[in-house]
């Protein structure tokens, strides 16, 4: 992989893009074999590796929108790479359509003649049917895709000729954006996770799922920088204290996201109400307690202590070395979230698991190389880019 | 014309931007000085490099008093509802350390906050009510649009004609000496 110095785009992909599609079609081949030997772990396994996957390019999503709305200057560098992210969203929009299928293996609020003798699913049927659930999912996907490609319009737009205009409209999309990306992200966790488990409730528990989208974007951008970084592309453009921003935003998201955490916990601990309170018993039931135990010192007090040191954000091995734990420990989260539903007295890792964050992973990474060599890869006319790339912090 | 001054005097001098300041900032350190400011309308970055600043120390300030605010949040509540006067509430029991987590994160965030405040004016060596640059009537721009350096004559380095010679070979304009009075 290479840059063009004239047109800055990316070139020489060919090879990286054929091994993820390899890597990605052997994963899913393997995920939908195991279909056939155990539908309900390869709906559970699936939905897993894809709220994995989705999560990070929601998170492009909304950092692109933040990039527009606070006028930042240090993220000019990161732009392109963020776009391509939230690019990736409308066919990943594709890898949905097995959660589709499998939502009388997921759902428990699906079966109509358990609804039947189940007075409070009774009562949520309105909200809580097929139907509505796939509309839903289909008009949150709308919102995504035309935020991404209008975003992405204008964004390229400057390339050919720089107008301030631009500025505004990104501006004023991505506060729209904003509001309809807040609503359709919450009732995206609500739907697709939360309802897992059809009787239980928290109010929190979209910006719960938010939050953790947030720590997987920051790792992401992270190892693409370093990965670029590595092949002599943008080394010199995105320097240490563009990492040592992107680890302070990390930093800064762990401890949302634990504060997100314990906020659910704690209201439902204090209440003490059985209906709300079995969520958290499943999952602190045999070996589950142990990954409980896991998410607290790996989500939260590992990274919280070794990332607000400043040389740990400034040292590009080390931020690496945090950036896959933190996506490891993302997805240790949605597992957490996901498959006690199926898995009631403790864990069983299912080696389709594994496969389905790989198979959706190659899918995902060669979409983003593509989306990312499609464009200048950085904002070539954008009025703040060489303050960005002088950026220091001081 | 004597070279001697008194102590509390400074030399200023005017620069064009921001961009200048930086610069004569870098030459000023390199020359060896060490006790001179910049003065600017707006804060530039690079500008504690440029001086030679050490990093300061105001994190470490801020920690240590985050953790001794939430240390001793928890250690009341703790000794408050467990030991000295145990009292059952909502049948839970009594060291019930998730209903000790927001004070202890609030006090922690109190105590590093309103360190971070005092610290910050303690190490600025803050209030200060007069200091010999306002005897400069050109000085006042430095709150609009004027760029200054200012040495101070208790620099082991400074030399009334030397200094002034430096500073105007660095760019300079507008180069003046005030004291007490």
């Amino acid at each position: 992989m290479k840059i063009d110095t004239a047109s800055y785009k990316l070139k020489e992909t060919k090879q990286i893009e054929k091994a993820a599609l390899f890597v990605g079609a052997v994963g899913l081949a393997l995920i939908f074999l195991g279909y056939y030997s155990n539908p309900n772990q390869f709906f559970y396994s699936y939905l897993t590796a894809y709220t994995f996957w989705i999560t990070i390019g929601l998170g492009g999503l909304f950092l692109t929108m933040l990039h527009h709305l606070s006028g930042a200057v240090w993220s000019v560098v990161l732009r392109r790479i963020i776009e391509a992210i939230m690019k990736t969203l409308p066919i990943m929009a594709i890898l949905f359509i097995p959660v589709g299928f499998g939502i009388h293996s997921l759902y428990h609020w699906s079966h109509t003649d358990l609804v039947a003798n189940d007075a409070v699913l009774q009562k949520k049927s309105l909200y809580l049917n097929q139907g509505f659930f796939l509309a839903r999912t289909l008009f949150y996907f709308l919102i995504w895709f035309l935020l991404s490609r209008t975003l992405h319009k204008v964004s390229i737009e400057q390339d050919e000729a720089f107008d301030a205009s631009q500025i505004r409209k990104m501006r004023k999309v991505s506060a729209y954006g904003m509001i309809l990306f807040g609503l359709t992200v919450t009732f995206a966790g609500f739907d697709w996770l939360m309802s897992l488990d059809a009787h239980w409730y928290s109010t929190i528990f979209g910006v719960y799922f938010f939050a953790g989208s947030l720590v997987a974007i920051i790792s992401f951008l992270i190892l693409v920088s370093l990965f670029l970084g590595s092949k002599a592309i943008l080394s010199d453009i995105i320097t240490v204290e563009h990492y040592h921003d992107l680890g302070k935003l990390l930093f800064a998201f762990t401890v949302f996201w634990a504060y997100m955490a314990f906020s659910q916990y704690f209201l439902i601990w204090y209440a003490n109400i059985p209906e709300e309170t079995i969520w958290f018993m499943h999952r602190w039931e045999g070996s589950w307690k142990i990954v409980t135990m896991i998410l607290v010192l790996g989500h939260f007090v590992v990274p919280f202590f070794a990332l607000i040191i400043r040389g740990t954000k400034r040292n590009l091995r080390i931020l690496g070395i945090m950036a896959v734990w933190m996506l490891v420990m993302h997805w240790v989260d949605l597992y957490w979230i996901v498959l006690p539903s199926l898995d009631h007295h403790g864990v069983h890792l299912s080696w389709m698991d594994a496969a389905g964050v790989i198979g959706i992973g190659g899918v995902f990474v060669r979409i983003f190389i593509r989306r990312l060599k499609a464009d200048p890869i950085i904002p070539i006319n954008d009025p703040s880019l060489q303050n960005s790339i002088n950026f220091i912090n001081s | 014309m004597s070279n001697q001054v008194s102590k509390t005097e400074l030399m200023i001098a005017e620069f064009e931007g921001p961009a200048a300041l930086i610069k004569a900032a870098e030459k000023i350190r390199d020359a060896g000085y060490m006790s001179f400011d910049c003065h600017s309308p707006f804060p530039i970055h690079g500008m504690d490099k440029a001086m030679g600043l050490k990093r300061s120390p105001l994190g470490w300030i801020v920690g240590m008093m985050a953790i001794v605010g939430g240390s001793g949040a928890f250690l009341l509540q703790w000794w408050t509802s467990a030991v000295n006067y145990p009292l059952i509430v909502a049948g839970k029991p009594f060291f019930s350390f998730q209903a000790y987590v927001p004070v202890t994160f609030g006090l922690a965030v109190l105590f590093g906050a309103v360190s971070a405040v005092l610290g910050m004016l303690i190490l600025n060596k803050l209030p200060r009510p007069f200091h010999p640059a306002f005897n400069s009537s050109n000085f006042i721009k430095f709150s609009t649009d004027g760029f200054f350096v200012s040495i101070e004559a208790s620099d082991p380095k400074f030399d009334k004609t030397e200094s002034h010679e430096f500073l105007r070979s660095i760019g300079g304009r507008n180069i003046e000496t005030v004291g007490n009075h």
